[in-house]
């Protein structure tokens, strides 16, 4: 039964990523563009996850995480960037 | 081993001088002639068994990968020169103890002067000739130190610097020469090389050997056409123009023409060159000499000159003119070295080194003027001086030589007429400063020296006499020995007589001594005839060659470096099409055996992405904020690549680099121009549009060929051996902690080397800030989002958490020291974007130059802790432990290792972004500029 959902889960989360690089290249604003970027990364996270499970491993989880965790930060350096210009004050 | 000591003494003997330089001027004198006193006397010690014909050796290892060894041996010729500057070298001390004045550091004089003593001796006493060059390139700088002692006058530094220039360029040559040395021969040992002359002379690389040697020697000794260094050397004090340039350095050149000479000579070639250079150079350096109105300029010039005698005996090729031109060596270095200290007490005491000024300064200093006169006399050759001894046999071995057929009289024709010269010039020295009226406008009144300047004059001036009346007694052993050494075999047994009867070499000195007494008297003529020419100086020309060089290079340097980046890009990119694309044309097919993954949607999706992203961040590259974000999907997509292609450990990596690229680039972001002008010119984009086409399809093709071949590669021998070898089974890790530690440890020095630059850099940097963003949109006002903080805070300890997982992980499993430390980096980025940089001021207040340093330190010292189980550099170690409650686990040194990488890491990033960061914040480094 995964084995059918897995691909099927991978097909549609293929189609978001398309859906949110659409949004990143026509905007309009900037703020548009940073939440596609972030959405990119939640959606990349959900494929490695399930590429793992396809896969039987679980060597993709760090990376999973550290897509969360990083993702989360350079999102917050490019907000401050818009708020405040001078990331770190 | 007594050997050793007497090349090693000086060499110690140079640290006393700056070590006493805090006594009185004398004590620090007599401190510093102990070594070179104490060398003296082990010199003596061994001379009696030299002077049997006996040669001394001592050899020990010193790079022996390389053939080189400490080598060093003692025969009749190195027995000569050990005596000539040990000797000269401590009557120098005295002298300069009373030359110097107060302001002069007497410390960094001996000094400089103990190091150069050391260097000639290392040159004189080498068994090695690559270990003669290092010392031949230390006399060059020592000697350099000494001519710019008075830095303070631009003709000392001036000087200093042609000195320099002219050898070091001539001490390059001699290397040529001795490495093509080492190729024929076969080895670099003195004792081999002088035994291989006749292999070496049928070389077809003799003429190339000699020319280098040569040039080695004759810009050294001051042969022509190199000669115009010397005289500008005499800006130098005057006790090192003594030692320097009369007694020791000039006479290194001699000395490698006659240590070289039993391999060298022999040829026409040898002849040609070599007596024909000296003999130019002894008639240039004698006429110049007669018209310079300056004393010490007089004697560089006579100097100069009396090189070219012994160059020119040398180059003759008989016996006999060889035991002439060390004869000559002996009595140069005593009257001469005598000459220049008098020429320094008469520039002391009287204010001026000017002939045109001194006059009559007997009845002044009469003490000074006698001994003087000696030594002028004993330069101009006039019997019962050491000088008329060995001029009389220079006379007599001009006479027997027929290097130029039928025209060989012009030889002694013309040594005749240098000899002339060198008589007028020497009573020049005495008539116009001694007699000729009284002194005119001198600065002060001349008196005598103290006694003891005089003494080291006195001791010299007395060894001219005793060698011009009794010369078989007192040097007749010592030249006996340096002939057969220069010779190679015994030399022919000479019996030095004042008197010969009346032959042709005597009437060549009387015409010599009445023709100099005419030319003297006629000199007003000579001056004006003299003064015709327009006088050029060399240190005008030396240097406009060096500045047309070094602008010649900087025109070259700025057509290939200009500044512009697209420039450098264009130049590089061009030169891969040409060198790649012409590659490619001969690489056939594209295509091999190996099987193509098969083509999945998904990955072809994340290409797609890919591509546009790529795409987006070129086409954006004028709307900076916005072409990060392209960057970003870049990044995304390669990481989750290379995750896809079972390559985790690169995906961790690459998703760290990724998110500190993009800070990184954020914070140098604030401070550039918010708008970039179009400036391209549309030729200008076609131009970089198909050199970038091209290029990528070149890039392309290249991996696509790549991918479509079988590989083997060594990374089936990491595979393999990454878990026996390295004890874990992450070969990425294993290979970056273990079997590549070294360039690791390498890479993490350069990072922390760079971070500390970047540090450095920032330190006093001012930029404006931009007040609004890119629209006219003032700042926010809220400096520190309450949510931001909250939830940063509470995301630093997880992060922490996931650093160290990684971290002990990396061994076995993906991760590793340099993904921790980015991880920890970024997540302390966070606490200082969220929070600013006083907030983690008061709780974090890491010097981060350290935490580099402590990383570079244990990573070095675990790689040296293998040496204390007598294994190499970075020998790892590992075993397996068993502990309660934790079970089993791995250690291993790798892991000590690790830390050095992960603290490098975590330093380097935080002290590179933090200070970025802060340069906007009242924490700019400003504390350093209190005033």
């Amino acid at each position: 039964m995964l084995m059918q959902v897995v691909p099927v889960a991978m097909g549609i989360f293929c189609v978001a990523l398309l859906l949110n690089l659409w949004r990143l290249l026509i905007g309009p604003t900037l703020p548009d563009r940073i939440l596609a970027l972030d959405t990119m990364y939640i959606n990349c996270i959900a494929l490695i996850i399930l590429y793992g499970i396809w896969q039987g491993s679980n060597l993709y989880f760090e990376a999973a995480l550290l897509i969360a965790m990083l993702g989360f930060i350079s999102t917050v350096a490019v907000c401050k960037y818009l708020l405040r210009g001078d990331i770190i004050e | 081993m007594t050997l050793l000591w007497i090349s090693l003494l000086p060499i110690l003997g140079a640290m006393v001088p700056l070590m006493a330089g805090r006594q009185s001027r004398i004590q620090c004198a007599w401190l510093t002639a102990i070594a070179p006193a104490a060398a003296l006397i082990l010199v003596l010690q061994q001379a009696p068994a030299v002077l049997k014909g006996e040669v001394l050796r001592y050899s020990t290892e010193w790079i022996p990968q390389l053939g080189l060894e400490l080598a060093f041996r003692l025969d009749g010729l190195t027995l000569l020169f050990c005596l000539l500057i040990l000797g000269i070298g401590l009557l120098i001390i005295l002298y300069a103890r009373y030359y110097l004045s107060e302001k002069d550091s007497m410390g960094r004089f001996y000094s400089f002067l103990m190091l150069f003593m050391a260097a000639m001796l290392g040159i004189v006493m080498s068994n090695n000739l690559l270990q003669l060059w290092v010392f031949w390139e230390l006399t060059s700088l020592s000697s350099f130190l000494l001519i710019s002692f008075w830095w303070q006058k631009t003709e000392g530094r001036k000087g200093a610097r042609m000195a320099l220039t002219v050898t070091g360029a001539g001490g390059l040559c001699l290397l040529a020469g001795i490495l093509m040395v080492q190729q024929v021969v076969g080895t670099l040992n003195v004792d081999e090389v002088l035994a291989s002359g006749d292999q070496i002379r049928q070389h077809p690389w003799y003429t190339a050997i000699l020319i280098m040697f040569l040039l080695g020697a004759f810009t050294k000794s001051a042969q022509f056409p190199f000669q115009f260094w010397l005289p500008h050397a005499m800006a130098a004090p005057t006790p090192v123009s003594a030692y320097l340039h009369s007694a020791t350095m000039v006479k290194a050149g001699i000395f490698l023409l006659a240590r070289m000479y039993p391999v060298l000579a022999g040829t026409d070639l040898w002849f040609f060159i070599v007596s024909l250079t000296g003999l130019a150079t002894l008639l240039l350096g004698a006429y110049f000499a007669l018209f310079k109105h300056d004393l010490k300029g007089l004697l560089a010039f006579s100097t100069i000159s009396h090189l070219g005698l012994i160059t020119m005996l040398l180059g003759l090729g008989s016996q006999m003119a060889a035991v002439a031109a060390v004869f000559h060596i002996i009595n140069h270095a005593t009257f001469k070295a005598s000459l220049f200290m008098a020429a320094g007490i008469i520039d002391h005491e009287s204010g001026s080194r000017d002939m045109r000024k001194l006059n009559g300064l007997i009845r002044y200093m009469p003490h000074t003027a006698i001994l003087a006169m000696i030594a002028a006399a004993s330069m101009a050759g006039i019997p019962l001086l050491n000088g008329f001894l060995s001029k009389e046999m220079f006379f007599a071995e001009t006479l027997h030589q027929d290097l130029l057929g039928s025209l060989s009289w012009v030889i002694p024709a013309l040594a005749t007429v240098a000899g002339i010269l060198s008589v007028a010039y020497s009573l020049r020295f005495i008539h116009d400063v001694f007699f000729n009226g009284e002194p005119i406008d001198l600065p002060k009144v001349p008196h005598e020296p103290p006694r003891y300047m005089k003494i080291p004059v006195e001791i010299l001036v007395a060894l001219c006499l005793a060698v011009g009346i009794v010369p078989n007694l007192v040097v007749g052993d010592l030249l006996y020995a340096a002939s057969s050494a220069v010779i190679g075999q015994m030399a022919p047994n000479v019996d030095i007589a004042i008197w010969h009867g009346l032959n042709l070499p005597l009437l060549m000195s009387i015409t010599a001594v009445l023709g100099g007494v005419i030319v003297y008297s006629q000199r007003k003529r000579m001056f004006r005839f003299q003064g015709q020419f327009q006088d050029r100086d060399a240190k005008l020309t030396f240097e406009y060659i060096i500045q047309s060089m070094v602008e010649g290079g900087k025109r070259i340097v700025l057509f290939i470096d200009n500044g512009s980046l697209q420039r450098y890009l264009l130049c590089l990119l061009t030169a891969i099409i040409v060198i790649g694309g012409y590659a490619m044309l001969n690489l056939q097919p594209l295509k091999t055996t190996r099987e193509p993954i098969p083509l999945d949607a998904i990955t072809l999706v994340g290409a797609f992405i890919l591509c546009c992203g790529g795409l987006a961040t070129a086409f954006w590259h004028h709307k900076r904020l916005r072409s990060l974000l392209g960057l970003s999907v870049v990044g995304l997509v390669v990481s989750i690549a290379f995750a896809r292609f079972s390559a985790p450990d690169l995906a961790l990596t690459q998703l760290s680099v990724e998110v500190v690229t993009i800070i990184l680039l954020m914070l140098a972001l604030f401070f550039l121009p918010q708008r970039t002008p179009k400036e391209s010119t549309p030729s200008r984009i076609i131009r970089d549009l198909s050199v970038s086409g091209a290029i990528g399809g070149i890039i392309a093709t290249i991996t696509y060929a790549i991918l479509t071949r079988p590989v083997s590669s060594i990374s089936d021998f990491f595979l393999a051996n990454s878990k026996i070898g390295g004890g874990g089974t992450n070969v990425v890790n294993v290979i970056l902690v273990d079997f590549r530690g070294f360039d690791t440890l390498g890479e993490i020095t350069v990072l922390g080397i760079a971070a500390i630059g970047i540090y450095k850099l920032l330190l006093r940097l001012r930029l404006s800030m931009p007040a609004s963003d890119v629209i006219g949109r003032s700042w926010s006002p809220e400096r520190y989002p309450m949510i931001l903080a909250t939830v940063s805070q509470s995301l630093l300890p997880l992060a922490l958490l996931v650093s160290v997982y990684i971290f002990l992980r990396g061994h076995n499993e993906p991760g590793g020291g340099f993904i921790a430390g980015l991880v920890t980096s970024v997540a302390v980025i966070l606490q200082y974007m969220a929070h600013g940089v006083d907030w983690i001021k008061t709780r974090l207040n890491l010097d981060y130059q350290r935490v580099v340093a402590s990383g570079v330190l244990i990573a070095t010292l675990t790689g040296l802790g293998s040496w204390l189980f007598g294994r190499p550099f970075l020998t790892s170690w590992f075993d397996h432990f068993h502990l309660p409650l934790i079970g089993d686990f791995e250690l291993a040194s790798a892991m000590l290792f690790d830390l050095g990488v992960y603290l490098a890491v975590v330093g380097a990033t935080l002290l590179i972004l933090a200070n970025l960061g802060k340069m906007t914040t009242s924490y700019r480094p400003l504390h350093k500029e209190q005033d």
